[in-house]
């Protein structure tokens, strides 16, 4: 079989002055109006890691004013803004276009053997959309900050005083720019795969995109819509949500979990698609279950349109409807575990290279498992009466979204850095950055189990004084994590002025983005690809070169 | 959508090394345009306009799927109140203009039917016609408008608006729509107002509304054909605003919410249809469409059926209530 995935003729690894994407064009309005996706994918992630920045800014500002059971640096109209800014900006602006929309525009064409996205022109208006809905979200923040939760939950969102109007129409035009992300992702890989790229030989990345595009175009519409009534209830009182004038507030609830339950995998399922990547090949060994792993995404896709009704267990709603809900939510278990199963038995004999991505891909394991087990807890209704709205639920979807989404973001970000930035970063420093993020995550989030399941209501300003060891501990293991991202922004920044030059193939990937020069060129492929094996195969005929510390393919291959 | 692309990133087919061991050649046999310089409307990444097309397609069908969704809600809305609040839809549908209603679907259907035939003539390099039937969809889609206008209009005038705006100038019963379908009732309607008024006899309406209890005064029990519509309409019995005379039902604002809501925002895509259609009427009449290349055109109509169709079903569901 040809090395090691296709019959691409392999290219020299350009020297750094050649034509690659990030040299073809000069000057800032070539960056602003290009149609590269690997541009648009850069200003995506420079986008995103700022606002990632703030969220988490924001989240040490709520811990800090939760480390003693008063006030402790702001008034609780303060707090109600800062955890509701850390929720809308986390949710909407950093794990939801995280992964598809920076590393997925930037990967996934490379990865299918694609000179481009379907529509380079929608793509971009969905990053310049991107950026008007951004703006909007904060200047709420300049406004008046809004509190209602990133929920945005009605009644109270149409009546509270704060600016709820201008956060709620930047969610909306968000989601045109996550839809259209989802629409071109759909297209491209269903049009543009080259010779020989079958379904199922698509990297899982690009099946982990490609169900949660499924769910960006099917969800998304929904909860512009709904955002747009709430808009239309808060300005001109037409009635539809506030039970004052004849409304119904629970359908408020119901149309924004229709959406906001599928968000969960929008969020969660592009990071199983990153573990799938790095797990094979940092054990050297081809993925087991493959096929299992690429529909059981498919799988959650679908399935996370039938449950979101287990967000509203105590909304009234009738014990069958809840008994349904919480039955369909168990099943997600299965296609989830399928995953975690896989990757594990991937693991089993192979050869390990704990560098910083896998460190990364394992955390997910340990720290996505918890929180995916504790999700069963809060399935069953009986359960979920005591815990609804207590810190369980919030130390729940942190170890999911926090743990999962954005450990998969970081394993993800370490993986490509070499391919789209051309330079390799400090690998020690890498581990201890990944070191710490691991423990901080932990430390931060797993006090809160036990906080939630004693009692200890979400959302609350003040809270009684016995709680408040296990909040000082959480609020530790908080700034231990905003240390862990902080030397990790500081040595990738390090590694754009003073890193190594990156190698083709820094890791032995054989998918197709590894066949590229680091940085690609600006076309990608200088010859369409033809493929004619599988993503994972031929690790075998891949072998280190330390003269450019970096994978080459063997001279004599292995049958 | 991505059918042509800036200078800066023209292809260069000096771009494509030439290459004896692959062989994409044989997966595109037939398409000569391949690999020698695009066309003037084949953007750099596709091979073949039929690539490029099948791309738009399926492009566009994801966006009309998102568009569903989108009204979906507003769908699913009109579901929830009509099922809690029935009268408050029979009781506002009187209100509305059946007849501009019907002229306005018709007037739609043409457009939908000049639409699919543009998409004939573009791929049939029938310039003249194409511009032709562009110019008459747009000009039934600007028809639709000016008629949506007065209907806006009047509504506004008779105080017909959501929310705390609602203040109607007329009592159902008055309407001549009422009174064509339910002329009995009308009367009555009438009766029992003047009744109230007069008197000020609680009693009196309150017995009219209750069948079972015996009839005071001299006030004779109603008819099925008296009572019944105006139980419907929620002008009199358990779901009125008042108790004491003829009224109208509680909430009757929310159905012109849901009625300005929805017909404004399948205002907002006609509009946005037809500055589509002027640019493609411009598009066409410079003649860039023809039997390779006439997908704007193809993805505009089923854009524009979409917004018909969206119609089809508002029209019977807000102007036609029983």
């Amino acid at each position: 079989m040809a090395a090691p995935s296709t019959t691409v003729d392999v290219v020299a690894p350009r020297s750094s002055g050649s034509d690659n994407y990030l040299t073809h064009d000069k000057g800032v309005l070539s960056w602003i109006f290009t149609l590269d996706h690997k541009r648009i994918g850069v200003m995506y992630l420079c986008s995103v890691l700022t606002a990632f920045a703030l969220g988490g800014f924001f989240a040490l500002l709520v811990r800090t004013e939760l480390l003693t059971p008063q006030r402790t640096i702001m008034d609780h109209d303060t707090y109600n803004q800062m955890f509701t800014l850390h929720g809308a900006i986390m949710v909407f602006l950093v794990i939801i276009p995280g992964i598809p929309a920076a590393l997925g525009n930037i990967i996934m064409p490379l990865q299918l053997g694609a000179k481009d996205v379907a529509f380079p022109r929608l793509n971009l208006a969905s990053y310049h959309l991107w950026i008007v809905g951004a703006l909007f979200m904060l200047s709420s923040l300049a406004i008046n900050a809004v509190d209602t939760g990133w929920t945005f939950y009605t009644p109270y969102s149409t009546t509270t005083s704060t600016a709820v109007v201008p956060a709620a129409f930047g969610a909306f035009i968000l989601g045109f720019s996550s839809i259209f992300t989802g629409l071109n992702f759909i297209v491209t890989m269903h049009k543009l795969r080259p010779p020989g790229m079958t379904w199922f030989r698509l990297p899982l990345f690009c099946w982990a995109l490609y169900s949660t595009a499924l769910i960006q175009v099917l969800a998304t519409p929904v909860i512009g819509i709904t955002l747009l009534m709430m808009i239309v209830e808060r300005t001109l009182h037409i009635g539809i949500f506030d039970p004052m004038l004849g409304g119904d507030p629970v359908l408020f609830q119901h149309f924004f979990w229709f959406y906001s339950h599928p968000a969960v995998y929008i969020m969660i399922v592009p990071a199983f698609g990153v573990i799938g990547e790095i797990i094979p090949v940092f054990s050297r060994k081809r993925i087991f279950g493959y096929k299992f792993i690429a529909v059981s995404s498919l799988a959650i896709a679908f399935l996370g349109f039938l449950v979101w009704g287990h967000h509203m267990f105590v909304s009234g709603q009738s014990v069958l409807a809840g008994t349904i809900f919480s039955a369909i939510t168990f099943l997600i278990a299965i296609p989830t575990a399928i995953k975690v199963f896989n990757w594990i038995t991937t693991m089993y004999k192979g050869v390990i290279h704990l560098d910083t991505p896998m460190l990364y891909a394992l955390a997910f394991l340990w720290v996505f498992t918890i929180g995916g087990l504790t999700g069963i807890f809060l399935a069953v209704m009986s359960v979920d009466v005591h815990l609804h709205d207590t810190y369980f639920v919030v130390a729940h979807f942190h170890y999911v979204m926090m743990g999962g989404a954005i450990t998969a973001f970081m394993g993800g970000l370490h993986y490509w850095w070499p391919k789209f930035t051309g330079k390799m970063y400090e690998e020690k420093v890498g581990r201890v950055g990944a070191a710490l993020v691991f423990v901080g995550l932990n430390v931060t989030f797993f006090p809160q189990f036990i906080l939630g399941s004693r009692g200890m209501p979400r959302r609350y300003y003040n809270y009684l004084p016995e709680f408040q060891p296990l909040h000082v501990l959480s609020t530790l293991g908080a700034y231990t994590l905003g240390i862990g991202f902080l030397l990790t922004a500081f040595y990738l920044y390090k590694s754009l002025k003073s890193g190594k030059t990156a190698p083709m193939n820094p890791w032995g990937g054989a998918t197709l983005e590894w066949h590229c020069s680091s940085p690609p060129p600006y076309y990608n492929f200088h010859k369409p690809p033809v493929v004619t094996a599988g993503p994972y195969d031929g690790y075998e005929n891949l072998m280190y070169d330390e003269t450019i510390s970096g994978y080459v393919p063997r001279k004599e291959k292995i049958v | 959508m991505s059918e042509s692309i800036s200078p800066a990133i023209e292809p260069k087919p000096g771009h494509r090394v030439p290459a004896p061991a692959v062989h994409e050649d044989a997966d595109h046999g037939g398409h000569d345009e391949h690999g020698h310089g695009a066309g003037p409307h084949l953007a750099h990444h596709f091979d073949t306009y039929q690539q490029q097309f099948d791309a738009g397609k399926l492009g566009i069908w994801l966006f009309l799927l998102t568009e569903v969704l989108f009204f979906s809600g507003l769908f699913c809305a009109y579901t929830v109140y009509r099922g809690m609040h029935p009268e408050v839809f029979v009781y506002a549908h009187y209100f509305l203009n059946t007849t501009m209603g019907a002229i306005n679907t018709c007037v739609l259907l043409v457009s939908s039917l000049t639409a699919a035939w543009a998409v004939r003539n573009a791929q049939l390099a029938q310039r003249k016609l194409l511009v032709l039937n562009i110019a008459i969809t747009i000009a039934c889609a600007c028809t639709f408008m000016v008629v949506k206008f007065f209907e806006y209009q009047h509504k506004f005038h008779d105080g017909l608006l959501p929310g705390p705006a609602f203040h109607p100038t007329e009592q159902v019963w008055e309407l001549d729509a009422f009174k064509k379908k339910h002329p009995e009732a009308a009367e009555y309607a009438e009766k029992l107002t003047q009744l109230a008024e007069h008197k000020g006899d609680v009693s009196a309406v309150a017995g009219a509304i209750d069948l079972t209890r015996p009839v005071t005064g001299k006030f004779e029990r109603p008819t099925e054909a008296q009572l019944e519509p105006l139980l419907k309409a929620g002008v009199i019995g358990p779901a009125a605003e008042d108790t004491t005379r003829p009224s109208k039902p509680r909430n009757a604002h929310v159905f012109f919410s849901i009625y300005f809501f929805m017909t404004g925002l399948h205002g907002i895509h006609v509009l946005a249809g037809i500055g589509v259609w002027v640019w493609l009427g411009i598009r066409a009449n410079k003649g860039q469409f023809g039997p390779k290349y006439f997908g704007p055109i193809d993805y505009s109509a089923l854009y524009w059926h979409l917004v018909d169709l969206v119609w089809i079903y508002l029209f019977p569901l807000l102007y036609l209530i029983h």
